[in-house]
């Protein structure tokens, strides 16, 4: 025997072997677009639902879309964009889910800068105390507050609300952006300090830049989480109503009001999903960083 | 290194300043926010109902969470949660990522499944209720329900209709002939509660027909005429019910069967002497399949369970996705080449390896599920919320929910602060290790 192997003839992929690759995998992929379907179906329902009129579906289901099409109209959202309790409910969530997320991206940055990089004695030990914070229910403050608010005669105020979510966001925030700054490069700071920089110059010209994707995953997590609230919203809400409680006090009549609450549900969710498709990847990130919570 | 010059005076004032800036607007908002309140809460839990603090009760809150009905409840319907959802989303998000591994529109299908992470608990309370409505006209579940049950047996013709005189009786869904028969008899099998449209088309006046020697005969008919008419006996106007199955048994247990003609006659020839049983098949009368009721009492925690899977399968397929992603590949592709079936690969070599994700994924679900609120408050009806009570739930309408019974509800609130201890503890030891 030579040292030259004889060559064997690379395995070739013909025709026949990749159709019978693909036939054996169709069970596969029938059975994973089932599965996608089956997870869209209760979101294409409710959007359905929410173009139908309530008389037609007080009789038959949304289904009845694909036989009868010509029922889809837009009247129930025409109706609600001139109804003021749902345009103010909408402008109320917006402003709460929007100074939410700024203030707890810029003190939770600030904060978790100087648990990564400023050395002060006892530091590991309170960032122990903020990652204990973490599980802390927020049930745990609803009764306090609900007083606090009322003596201090914020009860019912948007910023009361952001307030709330800012200080439950911050534990996730400073715990997020310290893992995440920690990580950054060490030498580039240095080098900063060494010129004399301040630690606020560093702060805004080196770090803030260089965590953002940190920190859009930050954004993005807090956005959907204050827009999407409603224990809170219900709790200290319930004059300024955010959407969900402005949804939620059409609840009690499903049947009959099913033509206000599935448009309205339906426009509560189009703004998280559209935040949600522009920056997936920072989702996940923000998940994948976040998911010891 | 982050050292700083060292102290002289001005200089640890400014690192003081500097200290306080970063970190005083953190610390102002969690103490005022979550350490005032936590601690406010677990004194006030010893409390009264009403005042700042009220009046001193001891543990008198504690010993209501346990002995309320409703409380316990809630505790229970925790447990079933507890129990049910984290082994199940993270047993899904398993299968979800390794099956998304081996095609090449998995971005399409991990999209779609993560997309209810998105939306709030809150409308996919909504948006299933609209689901599990009752009427399968209208409830999507029910009406799949429906569809499913008319392929194993369809509703009987005459599912409303009961026996018109005492001589029949209802057995098992059949209507039966009490008084055994010999041939040579005619048979009269009226029924009555039948509305004018269930009657089968082409009805026509029914027919009671002659005795004949050797045979049974008889007629299945509408035994109600407007004005009411007399029971058990074929009247002018009254219709007889075609296609219906008649049925006699002799005393061997042999069957056999005849349908209804127009007239609602029918006839066995020729039987041999002996005693027989005449009846109509239970299917003539089956039920039509009128919807499970998911959002009734009984099946009010099963229907939330589904919902709240519905949301967070994605979340665990896309973590236990990326540690599958992060896995090393020579490991898995030497268990290949040892010959490891795909199953032996999957079973000893990736869960596994994916322990430590899986854990995460797990206890992650753990707190969700003990805090699970909103989708409970927005998919159960008000009618049955004290049927799907959940804590979090609980501690709520207890202090908030009309009831504003701030030392109970702070104690629910304590209770659920102590459940969630555990992991609590468990992210301080994950956290020490790393540092």
């Amino acid at each position: 025997m030579t040292t030259a192997a004889v060559e064997l003839p690379a395995p070739r992929d013909t025709v026949a072997a990749k159709i019978l690759r693909f036939v054996a995998k169709a069970p596969m992929h029938l059975f994973l677009v089932a599965l996608g379907a089956l997870w869209l179906v209760p979101t294409i329902g409710l959007f359905i639902t929410s173009i139908l009129p309530a008389s037609s579906l007080a009789s038959s289901g949304w289904w009845q879309i694909f036989t009868h099409p010509s029922l889809a109209t837009w009247s129930n959202y025409d109706k609600l964009f001139h109804n003021e309790g749902l345009l103010s409910a909408l402008k109320t969530t917006a402003y709460i889910a929007v100074g939410n997320t700024i203030l707890v991206v810029i003190i939770g940055s600030l904060a978790g800068y100087a648990f990564a990089w400023l050395d002060f004695p006892g530091r590991d030990w309170i960032f122990i105390g903020v990652i204990a914070l973490l599980v802390v229910p927020l049930q745990m403050a609803l009764i306090p507050m609900f007083r606090l608010y009322d003596t201090f005669g914020i009860f019912d105020t948007v910023i009361s609300i952001i307030l709330f979510h800012t200080a439950f966001g911050l534990p996730f925030a400073i715990f997020l952006l310290r893992n995440f700054f920690v990580g950054l490069p060490k030498d580039i700071l240095e080098s900063a300090r060494i010129d004399g920089a301040s630690e606020i110059v560093i702060f805004v010209r080196l770090i803030l830049p260089l965590g953002l994707p940190a920190i859009a995953s930050l954004a993005i997590f807090q956005f959907l989480w204050t827009w999407n609230d409603l224990i809170v919203a219900l709790t200290f809400g319930q004059n300024v109503q955010p959407i969900t409680v402005w949804i939620f006090g059409q609840l009690r009549e499903f049947g009959t009001s099913i033509d206000v609450i599935a448009p309205a549900s339906f426009i509560s969710l189009v703004i998280p999903l559209c935040v949600f498709f522009a920056f997936q990847r920072y989702f996940v990130q923000g998940l994948l960083a976040g998911s010891v919570k | 290194m982050v050292a700083a010059p060292p102290g002289s005076d001005p200089a640890g004032r400014a690192r003081y300043l500097t200290g306080a800036l970063f970190l005083g607007p953190a610390f102002v908002l969690l103490g005022v926010w979550m350490v005032y309140p936590a601690v406010y809460t677990i004194i006030r839990s010893f409390f009264g109902r009403t005042g700042y603090l009220g009046t001193w009760v001891g543990g008198s809150n504690y010993v209501r969470l346990f002995t309320t009905h409703t409380l316990i409840r809630a505790i229970e319907n925790n447990v079933i949660w507890v129990a049910v959802v984290p082994a199940l989303v993270t047993a899904i998000g398993l299968i979800f990522a390794v099956l998304t591994e081996r095609v090449s529109w998995a971005v399409a299908f991990k999209t779609a499944v993560f997309l209810p992470m998105a939306i709030s608990a809150f409308a996919t309370g909504v948006t299933w209720r609209i689901l599990y409505q009752q009427d399968p006209d209208v409830g999507a579940i029910n009406a799949l329900g429906r569809s499913a049950a008319s392929l194993v047996s369809a509703p009987g013709v005459l599912h409303t209709a009961l026996p018109s005189t005492p001589t029949l009786q209802t057995r098992n869904g059949a209507v039966v002939l009490k008084a055994p028969l010999q041939p040579g008899r005619s048979v009269s099998l009226g029924l009555t509660g039948i509305p004018p449209q269930d009657v089968p088309s082409g009805a026509q006046q029914a027919v009671q027909p002659k005795a004949q020697s050797g045979a049974i005969d008889g007629v299945v008919w509408r035994d109600f005429k407007p004005g009411g008419g007399k029971p058990g006996v074929v009247e002018q106007g009254e219709l007889g019910l075609p296609g219906v199955t008649v049925q006699v048994k002799d005393a061997s247990g042999k069957t056999r069967s005849a349908t209804t003609g127009k007239d609602g006659t029918f006839s066995f020839d020729n039987l041999p002497s002996g005693t027989y049983h005449a009846s109509i098949g239970a299917q003539t009368f089956s039920k039509p399949f009128n919807g499970y009721s998911w959002l009734g009492p009984k099946l009010i925690t099963p229907s939330l369970l589904i919902a709240y899977i519905w949301i967070w399968a994605g979340f665990a397929m896309v973590v236990i996705g990326a540690g599958l992603a992060a896995m090393p590949r020579d490991v898995l592709e030497a268990a290949r080449t040892d010959g490891a079936t795909e199953w032996q690969t999957f079973r000893r070599v990736t869960v596994p390896l994916l322990a430590p994700v899986l854990s995460v994924v797990f206890i992650t679900m753990i707190i969700n599920v003990l805090k699970v609120f909103d989708l409970v408050i927005s998919l159960a009806p008000e009618s049955t919320q004290a049927n799907a009570n959940v804590i979090a739930l609980a501690m709520w309408r207890t202090a908030f929910g009309g009831a504003n019974d701030f030392g109970t509800g702070s104690a629910i609130a304590v209770f659920l602060f102590v459940l969630v201890v555990p992991v609590l503890a468990l992210n301080i030891r994950r956290f020490k290790r790393d540092v």
